[in-house]
């Protein structure tokens, strides 16, 4: 997006919602917004209605597991709920960010009844994350095996998985074990400093 | 008198009109489609999770096979949203290409969904038509990367390498006699941009030919027209992108709206539905087929005239050529870094999207400064298409129900991930 229309989304932003937004972002031609659990859904509502901004379509909705960023200790909050909106009529986008606010049951409002669209990517968050979202009337796993335990993509959930499946002659069916193999890194995960890659450092 | 129940089907996973591994419980009322609950995630591969223990250039041959029947168009998602979080441009020639492979991909997509749904529907002919024209095209991916299919030709900083001069020629052998090859090689005697005009100056003669078939036929148009109507609200509430929301008579195209790459600098329209049933959705792909021919071409005459480089000269991250890396220390040190422990990307987030030729496809990418990417998310289109399903199928047969699986153009490559 233009400089002239991250102002004025910016400018909108903090005139319709005032301090519910918790921090505005504007950075890589994107805005970015972070919300409270707790006035989530109403933000939403607003985003969607208000017609100066009209987001009318939600494009994105995923989980963030933020445990190991940057490979540091992280003091912040774990899991987020990051959403993607999209406006038709006034042809901007906006991410929302809202920090479940436990790190243990960690629970967003569903916003399924401002967009529907919400459903499986809730559904998703939830197979994947274990971010529940109260209001969801149908929060089943979606893209995981039917009987799966745990929740994949947490980071400390491990890459082999803890169990594979394989067909037992013996018993003449398809029965689950535990993982034989093991996870193997080739390339380590390595943070540099700020400026490694920077092209004017280039 | 007896108790009269609902009937539960299972549709699927091996039904050859659910379009690979889709599950779907349908509640029927005699004929009549109750519910509809898609059961998916079959062919989960977890690419995201994967993608996060790679690093960024070895994830990009697993954009292909997001959704493996356009395959560029998802690795320009993913490239450009790398290149967004590094801030660097990619030559202008690269663009052009990008474009040009962007909508060759959108033919190939929608020549095999024409013919998918034809066969799908009953019109077994257009399935045989339309693989005689991927033929041409999947050999364009080939020319360029070797691969039919997952090429992995884009990569973060341009393309892997500029349009080769020639083409591959079929040879003469027992089974084909050189009067026998002739005609296939007619159109490769000169390079690959020679082979494409050719194709290009011909398929909308082609185009015309489906459409006899098709768009007028009776029994074409009963099993499409009123099939599956989307009301444009209901399409924005289910976030449809792309030919579905298109035929639901919202003109949205991001090469419009917000144009990447070169968009801006070719010339095209596009089409939009009036009613948002089959019908309306074969119509816009029909026509984005005409109008991808059309900037294919206007990319031909552009990229005839402008030679130039096709991958950007910043080292950290395009690796230098062979020859720079053999004779110099400086060169051979960044090749060294870049294919051992790979490029390293400034900590940020970004949602890049591109006009993918299903919908909109989008990567959501958070890098920490890694050389791997913190979180990968896919915005797949047919994951949203799909979970539209319910609504669409409700109060109609359950014949309809392949018509409308075969309307919404899914690939369960990028909906299971």
């Amino acid at each position: 997006m233009s400089s002239a229309t991250l102002e004025a989304l910016s400018h909108t932003l903090q005139e319709h919602l005032g301090d519910r937004v918790k921090s505005l972002k504007v950075a890589l031609g994107e805005v970015t917004v972070e919300v409270d659990a707790a006035d989530y859904l109403a933000v939403m509502q607003t985003l969607r209605d208000e017609p100066a901004l009209s987001f009318e379509e939600l494009i994105d909705l995923c989980g963030v597991d933020y445990s190991t960023y940057a490979n540091a200790p992280r003091a912040g909050r774990r899991f987020a709920a990051v959403s993607h909106l999209i406006s038709i009529t006034r042809n901007w986008r906006l991410r929302v960010r809202c920090f479940a606010p436990d790190d243990d049951f960690p629970s967003v409002p569903s916003v399924t009844g401002v967009w529907n669209v919400a459903d499986w990517f809730e559904r998703e968050a939830f197979d994947l994350f274990g971010i529940v979202f109260p209001g969801h009337l149908d929060l089943r796993r979606i893209l995981t095996d039917y009987g799966f335990i745990g929740h994949p993509f947490r980071k400390d959930f491990p890459i082999s998985g803890y169990v594979e499946m394989r067909y037992d002659p013996d018993q003449q069916r398809v029965i689950y074990q535990p993982v034989t193999i093991e996870p193997r890194e080739v390339t380590p995960r390595i943070v540099r400093e700020a400026t490694y890659g920077n092209v004017e450092n280039a | 008198m007896p108790e009269l129940r609902n009937f539960t089907l299972n549709f699927g996973p091996q039904h050859p009109a659910a379009h690979g591994v889709l599950r779907m419980v349908l509640e029927l009322d005699g004929e009549v489609v109750m519910r509809a609950d898609p059961h998916i995630g079959l062919l989960h591969r977890a690419t995201e999770k994967l993608a996060e223990t790679k690093t960024w250039i070895q994830s990009v041959p697993y954009m292909d096979r997001l959704d493996y029947m356009s395959m560029m168009c998802n690795e320009h998602a993913y490239c450009m949203a790398i290149e967004r979080l590094l801030q660097i441009e990619v030559p202008i020639r690269a663009q052009y290409i990008r474009v040009m492979f962007d909508e060759i991909t959108r033919i190939l997509n929608h020549l095999l969904w024409v013919g998918c749904h034809g066969l799908d529907v009953g019109a077994m002919t257009m399935v045989l038509y339309a693989f005689r024209e991927r033929e041409d095209l999947v050999d364009a991916y080939e020319a360029v990367s070797g691969a039919r299919m997952h090429a992995a030709y884009y990569r973060p900083g341009g393309v892997y390498r500029d349009l080769p001069d020639r083409m591959a020629q079929y040879k003469e052998s027992k089974w084909k006699s050189a009067a026998q090859i002739k005609p296939f090689n007619e159109a490769r005697g000169g390079s690959l941009l020679d082979f494409l005009d050719d194709f290009s100056s011909r398929f909308p003669k082609l185009l015309d030919e489906y459409e006899t078939l098709l768009t007028d036929n009776r029994i074409w148009k009963q099993r499409l027209v009123d099939v599956g109507i989307v009301t444009p609200e209901r399409a924005l509430q289910r976030g449809f992108t792309g030919p579905m929301l298109r035929g639901s008579g919202i003109a949205w195209d991001l090469r419009k709206k917000q144009p990447y790459e070169v968009y801006d600098r070719v010339d095209f329209d596009i089409p939009v539905g009036k009613t948002g049933d089959s019908y309306d959705r074969y119509l816009v792909r029909m026509e984005e087929m005409r109008q991808s021919n059309r900037i294919l071409k206007q990319c031909i005459d552009w990229l005839r005239q402008n030679p130039g480089p096709v991958m950007s000269d910043n080292h950290k991250v395009a690796a230098p050529s062979r020859e720079a890396m053999k004779s110099n220390m400086e060169e051979l040190i960044h090749h060294f870094k870049l294919c051992t422990e790979g490029m390293h990307v400034p900590e940020g987030e970004v949602y890049s999207a591109v006009e993918h030729p299903k919908g909109e496809f989008g990567i959501y990418v958070i890098s920490d400064g890694a050389n791997k990417p913190y979180r990968l998310k896919i915005r797949p289109p047919g994951y949203v298409h799909l979970s539209a399903m319910n609504e669409m199928v409700c109060g109609h047969m359950l014949a309809d129900v392949v018509t409308i699986i075969g309307s919404q153009d899914v690939v369960f490559g990028e909906i299971d991930r």
